[in-house]
């Protein structure tokens, strides 16, 4: 039988939370890594027990952990209190270091500020390949290892493209989207807030901004301004790699030419802000949603924790609410904190700042919290296993 | 030899009980430790101070002897009592507030 792995990540540890097909009984693990922020954790769909984390500190900076397990032990990569007499470098897994000329990004004052590596948001293994991750970083650069961690080299062409124009938001300046196109090995989308989206069509050389369509107005002087947009989330449907769904700081936003051009799909939502957005695992027009009140009141509009579902690819959209509080909830839903299994009837989870996760066994009808009282969940990714 | 008190989070990640005593060739300074340090400990590299300019890192301090030696250059020689280990060199990370 079929079972599932969820792995959380939160403000001050990771915890890995496991069941069988049914999803009824769940064992947690946990906390790994007690007490340090765990940005993002996930497995490799090559080796689903190789698990990448990625452990910062306000202290003591950046960390980069792997299981071989499927998270029962951890080392670091390249830097563990072993010798390497075969020369490899070692402490070079936890090293994140812009290349070239640093540069400089738009900043507050509205002067030109020099990029400064603050920590690793987000992990994306290889599809096909566990010893190549892609790394997303805050400030808003893309790193890649193709030796399991050991070693980590900027993408520095991201930056490259228009860079000095990109500005933190309140919330920072990081790359926090890594899609892999899975027909083209070649072809990466990516997002960062304050930045908008970019695509690669020769593995990260070279990349365009691909915001055409999105509108800013009252986060931007220029609404259409081809870089800029807070872009929260992206997701797409292995099938359909082409078609896009967008979280964007308003407006949820879809693409059916791989970025080219955007249109809004916020429809009957009660309010299109909101941070994640994901795809059901086997109905690639079936979206989910959780609208928060706005950019100044980072909770659920009226107290409900709901979620929103449109089969529809957008624009019509059902409020999910059986099993979610209806009444004084006020946590958040953060962009890295939505995911879905791929069991025949998909199950969507997703974690709140309030340390529940939830998770619905059957494509939202219905909801469960697997955990009530975790530290606030920064991410939750869930890998389906044989 | 060199006594050097790491702070919890430190030691669970170098795997370390306790006091890290090492041994560190003459002259005895601040950056001479941390470069045992952490080539002992590779994990360590960048938990301490950038791993490109070696600067501390903003929230990491350095005493030894009840005195605040973090704002000592690298090439600073340490208290007599710390250099025959008689004292410990503390790393210690800053009080966080709130």
């Amino acid at each position: 039988m079929s079972r599932v792995r969820v792995l959380v990540g939160t403000k001050k540890g990771a915890f890995i939370l496991t069941a069988d097909g049914k999803r009824q009984n769940w064992e947690v693990s946990g906390p790994h890594f007690a007490g340090w922020e765990m940005y993002h954790l996930k497995g490799s769909p090559a080796d689903p027990n190789r698990i990448y984390a990625s452990q910062s500190s306000g202290w003591f900076g950046q960390i980069i952990q792997h299981s071989n397990d499927g998270g029962k032990t951890w080392e670091t990569p390249g830097g563990g209190p072993t010798k390497t007499p075969d020369g490899m470098p070692q402490g070079e897994s936890n090293k994140f270091v812009y290349e070239g000329e640093v540069g400089t990004h738009k900043w507050y004052d509205g002067t030109q500020h020099p990029w400064e590596f603050k920590r690793i948001w987000h992990l994306e293994p290889s599809l096909t390949d566990p010893d190549t991750v892609y790394a997303g970083a805050e400030d808003a650069a893309l790193f890649k290892t193709v030796n399991g961690g050991k070693t980590w080299q900027e993408l520095s062409g991201l930056r490259g493209t228009k860079g000095a124009l990109w500005q933190p938001g309140a919330g920072g300046m990081a790359v926090h989207t890594i899609l892999l196109d899975p027909k083209n090995a070649n072809r990466i989308f990516i997002a960062i807030s304050a930045a908008g989206a970019f695509r690669t069509e020769d593995g990260g050389k070279t990349w365009k901004p691909i915001n055409r369509g999105l509108k800013s107005n009252y986060e931007l002087p220029d609404p259409d301004a081809e870089v800029g947009h807070c872009v929260h989330r992206i997701a797409m449907h292995p099938s359909r790699p082409d078609v896009l769904f967008m979280q964007k700081h308003w407006d949820v936003m879809r693409s059916d030419n791989a970025g080219e051009l955007w249109s809004e799909v916020s429809g009957n939502l009660p309010s299109d802000f909101g941070f994640p957005i994901d795809v059901h695992a086997h109905e690639p027009n079936t979206i989910y949603v959780v609208p928060i009140k706005s950019d100044s009141e980072h909770f659920p509009p009226d107290g409900k924790l709901r979620v929103y579902r449109s089969r529809t690819g957008g624009n019509e959209w059902e409020a999910l609410t059986k099993g979610l509080p209806q009444k004084d909830c006020y946590v958040n839903v953060l962009r890295d904190a939505m995911a879905v299994d791929s069991l025949d009837k998909c199950g969507i989870y997703f974690g709140t700042t309030g340390g529940q996760v939830y998770m619905s066994p059957d494509g939202g009808d219905s909801w469960n919290a697997i955990v009530h009282d975790l530290p606030a969940v920064l991410s939750v990714e869930v890998q389906t296993l044989p | 030899m060199i006594r050097v008190v790491l702070p919890f989070h430190l030691r669970t990640l170098a795997r370390v009980d306790g006091e890290v005593q090492l041994e560190v060739g003459s002259p005895i300074t601040l950056g001479s430790v941390l470069d045992a340090l952490e080539a002992r400990y590779p994990v360590l590299r960048g938990t301490i101070r950038d791993h490109v300019t070696l600067r501390r890192r903003p929230f990491i301090r350095f005493f030894a002897c009840e005195e605040d030696l973090s704002h000592d250059p690298p090439d600073a020689t340490l208290p007599d009592v710390v250099t025959t280990g008689t004292e410990p060199f503390l790393i210690v990370g800053a009080m966080a507030g709130g």
